[in-house]
């Protein structure tokens, strides 16, 4: 049986050097961004799309556990940073924190009732579990129900950095997604991300070598989740609202489908795939309903005729480790 | 306590139940034969109910013929799915079904979407079956007391169908070993198919019975899909019956908590899915997975 992930080429010497390539093209690219005249809340908003697609994609691509319940930590952390600067006036530093720190207890709680099963079901649970919060947020009152949290103060990071102002927080979310992408580089290759390769590719060999391999899943769930979270956080500085789409099983399928573009268990796949979709939905916001047929669609066509997604195209190709 | 409103939701609570046992049952087949958990069950339930809505509205079919000819005309739909899509999938990871029909589920509620707006469209209880009956301690309106006894007929039939006859134990055969089965002369390939008809025929008619008490709207069964899959997890899918009574238990309890504790009508299945998890991961009735 095929697993999830067609993409998992060995990364020799060469295939770390290929990645450091990639690496600096993308961040010069990115940092160039406010100079071209390019709208930067198109790309801020695609990075934000792409640090939490990486995430997932540390799950999915190289944990083999496909969750499809993700925008619960995108949509939680963003109301708690939502909620602690608008009501509590927290300093933008002390949002992001109370964010992730929220998001990381959610992720510890779901992580260990949806581990308990495996594959399909796993992903059936998380989507469950996502759909519980959904309902709790519409409810609570502290994220106002369908008006969802508006208007949320910006500041200034640290005390120094005006995030209103679009260059400055440019950079802010830059930084923050380059420390999340360096972060799940830096899991995939350590020691804790070649265990948890061989529990995808076989989990009983994994046991059987002693590995407690319900652990390694936990904490990789835990550390996409947190990081998800993260993307969260720095979306409510983008957006200035929190509200309930954030939370809906649509953003989830959303978060998949990116990653799905991109190329699943691939390094830059998400990245790729956010700035895909989210260009995508920008030019064709027009068309109302037939934005989620496109998406339907290309679900369809990726699973069936395009599994490795674009940059996995791209690296089986010229045989790469991208 | 209010008897009268208690009952009243029972039954709301038995009629959801049976939604969720129609569905989480042809999930439970579906994913035997096939290995695919059915994410698009939710819109073909919701096209089950188009069907009746346009046999009634374009070709002045009534409920009745279309109790039968909404299921087949959405069976053969799903049966052109199967053979131009799903049967691809075969020897791919389960997850990539998921995705698949997580797709197909996008674009047949977008399509719907686009031509019928998210309202829903009217329609009418039979003539048969309008009214009620007072049975003393509740009042039971017709409609809604058939749609709980004839579904419960049918998921008895579809179990007697898979576990007590010889082309049921062809169909449970053929999940154990296919290879085998075929060695046998049997065309699997083709029992496939009509196994996937089978069970979007069932969501298909779990629709057309909903639609005079819901209404037809395009993502009727976009929420419905999500409790029945965590139906699926507390239930577990080894069994068929197991997939029956967890899904009409369900409804119960979550027609209880509308009563007693309305704020957690909603999410009281989730929990519950929670719970099991808990106790015993492996489901209620299901092998472990």
């Amino acid at each position: 049986m095929t697993t999830i992930t067609e993409n998992s080429i060995p990364t020799p010497r060469r295939g770390i050097r290929d990645e450091m390539v990639a690496f600096v093209i993308m961040t010069a690219l990115l940092l160039v961004v406010p100079l071209t005249g390019v709208y930067p809340f198109f790309v801020m908003q695609a990075l934000c799309f792409a640090l939490l697609a990486c995430a997932f994609n540390l799950l999915i691509g190289y944990g083999g556990l496909l969750s499809f319940g993700h925008a619960m930590f995108l949509g939680s952390a963003g109301y708690f940073t939502a909620h602690a600067l608008k009501v509590w006036g927290f300093a933008p530093e002390l949002g992001i924190l109370v964010g992730v720190a929220g998001s990381a207890v959610l992720a510890v709680v779901t992580g260990l009732i949806a581990i308990r099963r495996q594959g399909i079901y796993f992903a059936m649970i998380t989507l469950a579990l996502s759909q519980l919060l959904f309902f709790v947020y519409l409810q609570t009152p502290f994220t106002h129900g369908e008006d969802g949290i508006q208007g949320i103060p910006q500041g200034y990071l640290f005390g120094l950095f005006n995030l209103a102002k679009p260059t400055t927080l440019y950079y802010v979310i830059l930084a923050g997604f380059l420390a999340g992408f360096l972060l799940i580089y830096r899991t995939i290759n350590s020691p804790f991300g070649e265990v948890l390769k061989s529990i995808r590719e076989n989990e009983q060999r994994a046991i059987s070598l002693g590995y407690k391999t319900d652990q390694y899943k936990l904490l990789a769930y835990i550390l996409s989740g947190t990081l998800a979270g993260f993307a969260g956080s720095l979306k409510v500085f983008v957006a200035q609202n929190a509200s309930l789409t954030d939370v809906h099983w649509t953003m989830s399928g959303e978060i998949v489908l990116i990653t799905l573009v991109g190329g699943l268990g691939t390094l830059f796949g998400p990245v790729v795939g956010a700035f895909v979709i989210i260009a995508m939905q920008q030019y064709l916001a027009g068309f109302g309903q037939w934005v989620t047929v496109i998406q339907g669609a290309i679900f369809v066509i990726c699973v069936l005729t395009f599994r490795r997604g674009i940059v996995g195209e791209i690296a089986h190709y010229f045989k790469r480790s991208l | 306590m209010n008897y009268q409103a208690l009952f009243a939701q029972l039954l709301v609570g038995l009629i959801n139940g049976s939604f969720y046992a129609l569905l989480s049952l042809g999930l439970a087949v579906i994913f035997g034969m096939l290995n695919i958990i059915n994410f698009a069950h939710g819109a073909l339930y919701m096209m089950g109910a188009f069907a009746a809505y346009f046999l009634l509205n374009v070709a002045g079919i009534g409920y009745w013929p279309a109790l039968i000819l909404a299921p087949i005309a959405v069976g053969i739909f799903g049966m052109i799915l199967e053979r131009t899509m799903l049967q691809w999938l075969s020897g791919l990871d389960h997850l990539y079904g998921l995705l698949l029909t997580f797709g197909m589920a996008l674009i047949i509620q977008g399509v719907f979407q686009n031509y019928f707006g998210s309202s829903g469209l009217p329609y009418a209880i039979p003539d048969e079956l309008k009214g009620g009956v007072n049975l003393g301690f509740m009042f039971l309106p017709i409609y809604r007391g058939w749609v709980v006894i004839f579904s419960l007929i049918v998921c008895i039939a579809t179990w007697f169908v898979i576990e007590r006859t010889r082309l049921g134990a062809n169909l449970r055969a053929a999940t154990e070993n296919p290879t085998l089965v075929r060695a046998f002369g049997i065309n699997v390939p083709r029992m496939i198919t009509l196994t996937y008809g089978l069970g979007v025929g069932l969501a298909a008619l779990a629709g057309v019975l909903s639609a005079p008490i819901n209404q037809v709207r395009p993502l009727m069964g976009a929420d419905l899909i999500i409790v029945v899959f965590a139906v699926v997890v507390i239930g577990g899918m080894g069994s068929i019956m197991g997939s029956i009574i967890t899904g009409f238990a369900l409804g119960i309890v979550e027609g209880l908590t509308k009563y007693f504790y309305p704020e957690a009508s909603n999410t009281v299945v989730f929990v519950l899915m929670v719970l099991v998890l808990l106790v015993k991961p492996s489901g209620l009735t299901g092998r472990a997975a």
